[in-house]
């Protein structure tokens, strides 16, 4: 009977772990993570009257409007609005709704503040879109209905803040009207509106608040024009610049007579040069100019007098004004000294005196101030003390308050361009043993409590520490490379220039910066980001030096702007090397070359379709003279519709200082324009690896895929389906999909999709490409695959031929050869719209693959691509089904538990990552929008090793109650037979 | 009268409130061309939510952020507290709308806007193709996106690998002995001797003798 007991506890003991691809609750967070962002900020309006919870609301330039909690800087809700929906302008009203006037100023609406819902939406009637303005009048008593005023384009709508009603409608001016300032003076019905008609033009307007009707008007041109800046001075004179932003028009507008002065900034300013900018800014009496060498506070003393009150050296922000009292207001200049911010509060009474001045430490990574939002609050001694949101130039968040930061929010990373991905360093020899031991009982208690867990039997007090164990692993966050290949860098490269290395295992800044080269200066003005590229990954001859990554950028939005490079070292952020192009950038090609140093080898076309050789070391050229025959190239012209494929020569001399080489056209495809235009081009990732050649089907026949690194993917729609879905019927919309060889030029196949339009996303990998398109005729979204098979190597098969030596398994596989190819395909429904589409990668290619779908509602879907198999049939046979052949359905299935984002959403989400990890089953997948999103993935489950949740303390449990059993069966047995002997 | 629902109607916003689906074919034409800036019309409709409410997803019991897609991402608009939401400007023609509620699988939804007759407009499901009289989106299903730790039960241990160790462990302790006591005691001893013959070490002879 004792056997027995002793087996019943071991049973009992033993637990099982259901195995599986989806995620349970309590596994979140153990190999993913999760940031938000909201931005670069463009407005903020704080709320800080009520006690309780301190907020501050902001819109951004990714159209994010949200409330911030103003202690700690995270994000009590957001909504990201609409891609075209730009954010003009956000306000409080009624001190419960925050208002957003977006869309060229005709959409209107009001959030609810402490929890986001949306209130109301209004629609206004805008003539064109333009500049708009949002008028929410101050001191306002709650309770009574009080009007929101918007100034778009030529007219002014007053809504109802309760219910955003439009309860007057004024149509100002049939022409070209654009309303520069809007101002109510304190306790008065009436409203001023001044603004410019054309560029000559200046126009006041006096509104009754309550009807919208005009009590005033009164027009006067100017004939030297104005730039369209104008700034309020008080309550009768605004001072605008004139169109060559060299003289400052101060305009009085009092009682319905304007008068223009002119005053040239020289005069005033004598180092003046160049170009004026007004700072838009509502100071009693005071004008800030900021004249690009420094910003110029002025005081107007009337209407022809302006007064300089101080210089402030760039780079400098100031805020705007903040109204304490009905004579005073308060503003804060904040300006740079390398590593030091002096934070300085005026009072616009007391212009020669500080309120408050503080010097903040800030690190260089951040760049210069670009905006500064000014809030104040009650000291314990009935004093004014100062806050300050300030806004950097890599688009990060501060929060300064008595001479430090508060809270800081990397926000750049809500516009990530590009990113790849590095490996950490080897770990160091020589880890302390003690350390072990020490953590040994540790090891063995975390144990022991997650068996209690997985047996159910832990308090919620147990559970919480389990989660904090396997949330806090030490293991995962160390900063070395580790045996699965599950911890790396994330290198980064945002739309500011700024590049950021995030750690795999938390997703926290391992280094930041800001490059150099991607900074507004003198010779680059517009700088824009582009690309972020492996530049040497040391493998055996450098081992010693670490990886680096190129970061390459240009000059300003035109192609033919000259280009930026920039190295960086992905273990610490140091700027290698950075230089402006003497040409501009428009393709670039990593070569799967590298140099005795192993940096890899990158070809750059210019505009001119000139190629040019980085690293540009005459180690390179040989390398690369070498290979150069084997090089091709293609160019995709959307506008022309043409793709057109290259080789490379040298035309004379090769010059060995610029080692710059022409195209030689090879092919050309021309698409008729009258019929198609090209929507989406997509390839094979070039470092994608397949580990089988050969697909065994039923019946042990063999098919081989037809694998070319040179396959270019190419939909192309009918020119009148070109736009969004809704804009054209089925009958005049198809979409064309082609499968062209990059090398040859040869069309391997084309096939129509009639009734099909865009938008198209689409992921090559192996022999296949999955496109996603939009089905007219159903109204359903579609998702089609195309497998491609090499039809010349299916003779292999006859062992005849075999035998007799007939085969061409030996021959070289040439890009020049045209083998026969044979192309099967399959189209299912597919429910949602797409944002995104990749597909997931391994070491070896071994496993099997899994298409990562971004859908509309920003979630990443884990769809295994067995569902996308061209031989799916209704019935398949009993010999297709243990292959694992899926019955056909017409739609794809969508299972809620393999969302790979889980519960949460990646908002504004645009491109998702894979990156193969060491361990051939895993995937590591990196999702980026204004959010971010990282985790890792099994498309096979994890088959080489053992989950997360193995326990090994269940393990353990089990050997010893084995021996003990062993040991007590033993026992009795040796008993029993001594009473049979004695017998 | 809002609740009387989901309508679809030419573009003053003001007559949204009223329930101009059964009339919508009664508009006159001018109503529809000449107010406004004249391009397009009104969806309206409301998200529907209640009676399901997502306790077991973790998530909070009223969402909100719901958002409304039309046309794949073309314009975004977001549901009231009420449920109620509205696309404006939106020209004649076939138009999707998606919405997008974290925690429920909704179908999208295909619109049409006649050209020719002002005002009538048609909806239906495109999942299973079922008309819709009102605009008024049900979740088809919630959505769980995780998985549930099952109980503890017998036959899932039965089934884990230490479980089927466990078994077989039990099998060769009670049957063994069974087949053990069939086998004649000359037989067993002949063959014990043999394989002590062969060198093969069995687990007594490892073990300490006590006596």
């Amino acid at each position: 009977m004792a056997i027995r007991a002793c087996l019943g506890l071991m049973i009992l003991l033993v637990f099982s772990s259901t195995i599986s691809t989806a995620l349970f609750e309590d596994q979140v967070g153990l190999a993913d993570w999760h940031q938000k962002y909201i931005g670069k900020v463009k407005h903020a309006i704080f709320h800080t009257q009520k006690t309780g919870r301190k907020r501050v609301v902001v819109s951004t330039e990714e159209n994010v409007v949200a409330s911030l909690d103003l202690r700690t800087g995270d994000i009590f809700w957001r909504h990201v609005l609409g891609k075209i929906d730009r954010i003009d302008q956000v306000d409080i009203t009624l001190g419960k709704y925050v208002v957003t006037l977006s869309s060229g100023g005709s959409i209107l609406r009001a959030w609810n503040l402490p929890d986001g819902q949306m209130i109301w939406e209004s629609i206004l009637q805008v003539s064109a879109p333009s500049k708009s303005l949002l008028h929410v009048p101050a001191n306002m008593n709650v309770g009574k209905d009080n009007l929101i005023l918007v100034f778009g384009g030529s007219s002014i709508h007053a809504l109802s803040s309760t219910d955003g009603q439009i309860v007057w409608r004024k149509e100002l001016s049939t022409n070209s009207l654009e309303i520069q300032q809007v101002f109510q003076p304190h306790d008065s019905d009436i409203i001023y509106a001044l603004g410019f008609i054309g560029s000559s033009e200046f126009v006041a307007y006096y509104v009754n608040y309550k009807t919208g009707e005009v009590l005033q008007q009164s027009k006067a041109s100017f004939k030297s024009g104005f730039c369209g800046e104008a700034s309020l001075a008080s309550d009768d004179v605004v001072v605008a610049l004139d169109a060559s932003r060299t003289y400052l028009v101060s305009i009085s507008f009092r009682n319905g007579v304007i008068n223009f002065q002119q005053i040239y900034i020289r005069d005033l300013i004598p180092e003046f040069s160049g170009k004026a900018t007004l700072l838009p800014s509502k100071y009693n009496g005071i004008l800030a100019v900021d004249i690009a060498s420094s910003i110029v506070l002025l005081r107007v003393k009337g209407v022809n007098e302006l007064e300089i009150i101080e210089k402030i050296n760039y780079p400098s922000a100031i805020s705007d004004a903040l109204p304490l009292s009905k004579e005073q207001q308060a503003f804060a200049i904040l300006q740079h000294d390398e590593s030091r911010i002096h934070f300085k509060v005026k009072f616009d009474t007391d212009l020669t005196n500080e309120v408050l001045k503080e010097t903040i430490q800030m690190d260089g990574q951040r760049g210069n101030i670009e905006k500064v939002f000014i809030n104040n609050y009650m000291r314990t001694d009935r004093t004014h003390g100062f806050r300050v949101l300030v806004v950097m130039e890599d688009h990060s968040l501060l929060l300064v308050q008595q001479g430090e930061i508060v809270w800081s929010r990397e926000d750049g990373l809500a516009s990530i361009v590009d990113s790849t991905t590095s490996e950490l360093p080897v770990e160091k020899e020589g880890v302390s043993v003690a350390e072990v031991e020490h953590s040994l009982f540790e090891w063995l208690k975390g144990h022991f409590l997650k068996l209690k867990g997985t047996l159910m039997l832990a308090s919620p007090d147990e559970v919480a520490a389990i989660q904090a164990i396997r949330l806090k692993s030490f293991e995962k966050n160390k900063m070395t490379r580790d045996h699965n290949g599950f911890r790396k860098l994330i290198i980064v490269l945002t739309r500011a220039g700024k590049v950021l290395a995030l750690h795999t295992g938390d997703g926290r800044v391992v280094w930041s910066v800001l490059l150099p080269v991607l900074r507004k200066s003198e010779t680059c003005g517009n700088p824009f980001a582009l690309n972020v590229y492996q530049w040497q990954v040391p493998h055996h001859h450098a081992m010693h030096e670490n990886p680096s990554v190129l970061v390459v950028g240009r000059c300003g939005h035109n192609f033919d702007a000259p280009g930026i490079f920039s190295i960086v070292d992905a273990y610490n952020g140091k700027v290698h090397n950075s230089l402006v192009l003497e040409h501009s950038v428009r393709h670039i090609m990593p070569l799967p070359l590298t140099d005795s140093t192993e940096q890899n080898l990158h070809i750059v076309i210019d505009d001119n379709l000139h190629a040019h050789l980085y690293p540009k070391t005459s180690d390179s050229v040989k390398i690369f003279l070498d290979e150069m025959p084997n090089i091709y190239w293609y160019s995709v012209e959307v506008g022309k519709n043409i793709i057109k494929g290259y080789s490379l020569e040298i035309k004379g001399e090769l010059d060995m200082a610029e080692n710059v080489f022409q195209p030689k056209e090879l092919w050309s495809i021309v698409f008729p324009s009258e019929s198609e235009t090209i929507a989406l081009t997509a390839t094979r990732k070039m470092n994608e690896i397949v580990h089988t050649q050969a697909k065994i089907v039923a019946d042990q026949d063999v098919m081989y895929k037809y694998i070319s690194t040179n396959i270019l993917f190419v939909a192309t729609v009918a020119p009148k389906a070109s736009g969004e879905i809704g804009s054209a019927t089925p009958e005049e919309a198809w979409l064309y999909a082609y499968l062209i060889d990059t090398v040859s030029g040869r069309i391997l196949h084309r096939v129509s999709h009639q009734g099909a339009q865009g938008p198209i996303h689409a992921v090559v990998s192996e022999n296949w490409v999955v496109y996603h398109y939009f089905n007219l005729r159903a109204h359903r979204h579609e998702m089609s695959v195309i497998e491609i098979y090499d039809q010349s190597r299916e003779d292999n098969k006859d062992v005849w031929k075999l035998v007799l030596g007939k085969h061409n398994l030996t021959a070289p596989i040439s890009s020049y050869s045209k083998p026969e190819v044979t192309v099967k395909s399959q189209s299912y429904f597919f429910t949602h719209s797409v944002k995104s589409l990749a597909v997931t990668v391994t070491a070896k290619g071994i496993t099997s693959k899994q298409l990562l779908i971004g859908t509309i509602g920003d979630q990443v879907l884990a769809l295994d691509k067995r569902f996308l198999d061209p031989r799916r049939s209704v019935n398949p046979t009993q010999s297709e089904k243990e292959e694992g052949i899926i019955p056909l359905t017409d739609s794809l299935p969508i299972v809620p538990q393999s969302y790979v984002t889980h519960a949460l959403q990646v908002e504004g989400l645009r491109g998702i990552v894979t990156t193969p990890a060491k361990l051939e089953s895993t995937t590591l997948v990196f999702s980026y929008g204004v959010d971010l999103f990282f985790t890792r993935i099994a498309p096979s489950r994890t088959y080489d090793s053992l989950t997360e949740d193995f326990s090994y303390a269940l393990l353990l449990l089990t050997i010893v109650a084995l021996v003990a059993a062993l040991l007590v069966t033993w026992a009795l047995s040796e008993k029993k037979e001594l009473r049979e002997k004695w017998r | 009268m809002r609740s009387s629902a989901a309508l679809f109607n030419p573009s003053p916003p003001l007559l949204l409130l009223l329930p101009l689906l059964l009339f919508s074919h009664l508009l006159p034409r001018a109503l529809a061309a000449d107010l406004g800036s004249g391009d397009g019309y009104t969806i309206a409709g409301r998200v529907k939510l209640d009676g399901a409410t997502s306790k077991e997803s973790g998530l909070p019991a009223k969402p909100t952020n719901i958002k409304v897609i039309l046309n794949g991402g073309q314009s975004i608009s977001f549901a009231r507290a009420d449920g109620y939401f509205s696309f404006h400007n939106v020209p004649a023609g076939t138009h999707l709308i998606e919405v997008a509620a974290l925690g429920y699988f909704f179908s999208p939804v295909r619109v049409d806007i006649s050209a020719r007759n002002p005002g009538k407009i048609q909806a239906a499901l495109t999942e299973n193709r079922r008309v819709l009289y009102e605009l008024i989106l049900e979740p088809l299903r919630e959505e769980q996106y995780y998985e549930k730790r099952e109980p503890f039960s017998i036959m899932s241990l039965m089934k884990s690998p230490m479980g089927l160790m466990m078994g077989f462990m039990l099998l060769v302790m009670f049957v063994m002995p069974k087949l053990m006591e069939n086998i004649d005691p000359e037989e067993m001893r002949r063959a014990q001797e043999d394989m002590r013959a062969q060198g093969v070490p069995s687990l007594s002879s490892l073990l300490p003798r006590s006596n």
